[in-house]
């Protein structure tokens, strides 16, 4: 639904737009001449493992850390100069929760609500709705100290959009979650989508962004490997299924399917074979004792296996 | 780096209520603890050392010793209330509960928090202040007005006192180094201030010095006793206010730019190896 957005539009449109950014602390490159360009009511994701420097630039494009050289424009203001002014019109998930443990829910939002300038009034007008959208209608007067971790994520949602912002900026939203509570939020943000909020997600979690994203940033070590749309990379860099081959020796086993794979890797135990017709390596593999097999179709992980040779950390 | 530090100035004149607002919440949650903790040391003093050496010192400055100490213990209690609440208080919502790094993610700069921290400092202190005072005049060591014309004066002390503290946090690599502003600044300024004793007991350079800080004469303004006539008292507490805007003017400015470097590094270094302990603590 929001596939309108191409990066060649005009630049106006967009709500974030980074050129050339660059990061370091100390000696360390954490961000190396990262540009992108998010366009309005689209979902953006960064995906990279730990470390990679995705929760910086989720903190530059806030305005709260200056980078050493590049331009930040977001919602048509500059950042970090004019952060404040943007920031009245985002929303922020912070990576690590930072809710009130010791006040209400209802309290978070109230006191979260003045920091934007609202009164009480209006704040309260606009709870229950919130509450309803974080499904935690019953839990208004519950102290956040004793909600379970679903809860309070989805509290630091709904305090987020407290002042009805154009755009959410949200650092790993379902980090720490049960599948369950997972799947609640990603039916939220697909909510949010569909109203138009723009988004920009970091994860590094695959099926995350494969579900959610338009298009997305694929990182490691602050370099940016590849951008676009999730099944185009997945074609252009993978193209055809996927057999994980557990158990045996991978050496022998490289030898003897290599003639019918388009691309072979070997990460820890398991032999990854990326090939054009499956069912050719499924026949000279069968019947070999201690062998497991899985066919699927291909994913992110994949496309991140091939472009680094390392699987993302789960 | 110098335009950043005008981004993080206060933003408005009025940000700053909504950090003040979210602390007064936080803080009726547990007011009567807190008001009874605030009364706890300085009536201790007032009574161990007022009844303990006013037998022996008789009268000073005109009036009973004990009256005498209660001014002094209304002015140290402010700067303890003040001290107190932003070193430990505040510097735990900069650096441990996250509360600082949850605001900066709103239309509020650092400026507007350190305003709002500030004054909320100063508000306790003149909680505690105003708490002894009270406590005082029920017992009769201190007419009830004085309490009224003392409240700028002691809201000047808690602002100055809690902008130190501020500085002193945003400086400090950890708690640990707390103690040496305390050991070294504030402790020495109950003697220096004449609380327990009338400065001209104290060798004339201790006077000048004690001149210096302009906290030495709040000691005695809340002392209608021997403050002498109200228009001095105004003037005292001119005085004391024109000190004083210029402390907490530099310290707004001084503080918005040591901390902005502090909050970062807290910010992103508890991010995941403090995140765990964090959480299981429940902070
Ligand atoms: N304030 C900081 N000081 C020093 N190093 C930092 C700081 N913040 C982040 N880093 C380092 O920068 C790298 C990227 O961190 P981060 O942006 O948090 O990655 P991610 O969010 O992708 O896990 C990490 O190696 C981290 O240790
Ligand atoms: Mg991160």
């Amino acid at each position: 639904m929001n596939n309108f957005f191409q990066p060649s539009m005009n630049m106006s449109t967009a709500a974030i737009d980074l050129a050339g950014v660059k990061k370091s602390f100390g000696d360390k490159l954490v961000v190396n001449e990262l540009s992108f360009t998010v366009g309005r009511g689209e979902c953006f994701g960064l995906l990279g493992p730990n470390g990679a420097g995705k929760s910086t630039i989720a903190r530059m494009v806030l305005g709260m850390m200056s980078p050493d050289a590049g331009e930040i424009k977001v919602l048509d203001e500059p950042v970090p100069a004019r952060a404040r002014l943007a920031r009245m019109r985002i929303g922020v998930v912070p990576q690590f929760d930072n809710l009130e443990v010791e006040f209400t829910v209802r309290e978070n939002l109230l006191v979260f609500g003045r920091y934007f300038g609202m009164g009480a009034r209006k704040i309260e007008s606009i709870v229950p709705s919130l509450l309803e959208f974080a499904r935690l209608e019953s839990k208004a007067g519950t102290r956040v100290s004793e909600l379970s971790g679903g809860m309070k994520r989805r509290l630091t949602l709904a305090r987020a959009l407290i002042n009805d912002p154009h755009l959410l900026v949200m650092d790993e939203p379902t980090t720490g979650l049960d599948p369950h509570a997972r799947h609640l939020i990603w039916e939220r943000l697909r909510l949010l989508l569909a109203r138009g909020k723009t988004i920009l997600l970091t994860t590094h979690f695959m099926e995350e962004a494969e579900r959610l994203c338009d298009r997305l940033c694929v990182l490691e070590d602050g370099i940016k490997i590849a951008e676009g749309k999730p099944h185009a990379l997945i074609e252009e860099h993978i193209g055809c299924h996927v057999i994980e081959i557990y158990g045996g020796n991978p050496q022998e086993l490289y030898a003897l399917i290599r003639p019918y794979a388009r691309h072979l890797e070997v990460s820890g135990e398991t032999l990854f074979c990326y090939a054009p017709d499956p069912e050719q390596v499924l026949v000279r593999l069968r019947g070999r004792a201690g062998l497991r097999l899985m066919q699927r179709p291909p994913n992110l992980e994949d496309v991140f296996l091939r472009l680094t040779g390392r699987e993302m950390e789960k | 780096m110098g335009e950043g530090y005008a981004a993080a100035m206060p933003a408005n004149a009025h940000n700053w209520v909504a950090v003040w607002l979210r602390n007064f919440l936080a803080w009726k949650k547990v007011a009567l603890a807190s008001i009874l903790g605030n009364l706890a040391d300085p009536m201790t003093n007032l009574f161990g050392l007022g009844f303990g050496l006013g037998i022996i010192v008789g009268s000073v400055d005109g009036t009973s010793y004990i009256s005498f100490l209660a001014a002094g213990m209304v002015a140290t209690s402010a700067m303890t209330a003040a001290t107190f609440e932003t070193m430990y208080a505040a510097f735990a919502r900069m650096a441990t509960m996250r509360t600082w790094e949850a605001i900066l993610s709103t239309q509020l700069t650092l400026g507007d928090i350190i305003l709002g921290e500030l004054a909320w400092a100063a508000s306790k202190a003149v909680l505690a202040g105003v708490a002894i005072g009270v406590v005082a005049a029920i017992l009769g060591y201190a007419p009830w007005p004085s309490i009224l014309y003392a409240i700028p004066t002691i809201a000047l002390t808690g602002l100055a006192f809690a902008s130190l503290a501020m500085v002193v946090i945003s400086l400090a690599p950890s708690y640990d180094y707390f103690v040496f502003y305390q050991t070294l600044v504030v402790t020495p300024m109950v003697f220096l201030c004449g609380v327990v004793f009338p400065l001209s007991q104290m060798p004339s350079s201790f006077q000048h010095l004690a001149g210096g800080v302009a906290v030495g004469s709040f000691g005695r303004a809340p002392s209608s006793n021997n403050a002498g006539p109200p228009d001095a008292r105004c003037r005292h507490t001119y005085r004391c206010a024109l000190h004083l805007r210029g402390v907490a003017v530099l310290s707004v400015r001084g503080t918005v730019s040591s901390t902005s470097d502090a909050v970062r590094q807290h910010a992103t270094e508890n991010g995941d190896a403090n995140d765990a302990i964090l959480r299981d603590d429940g902070v």
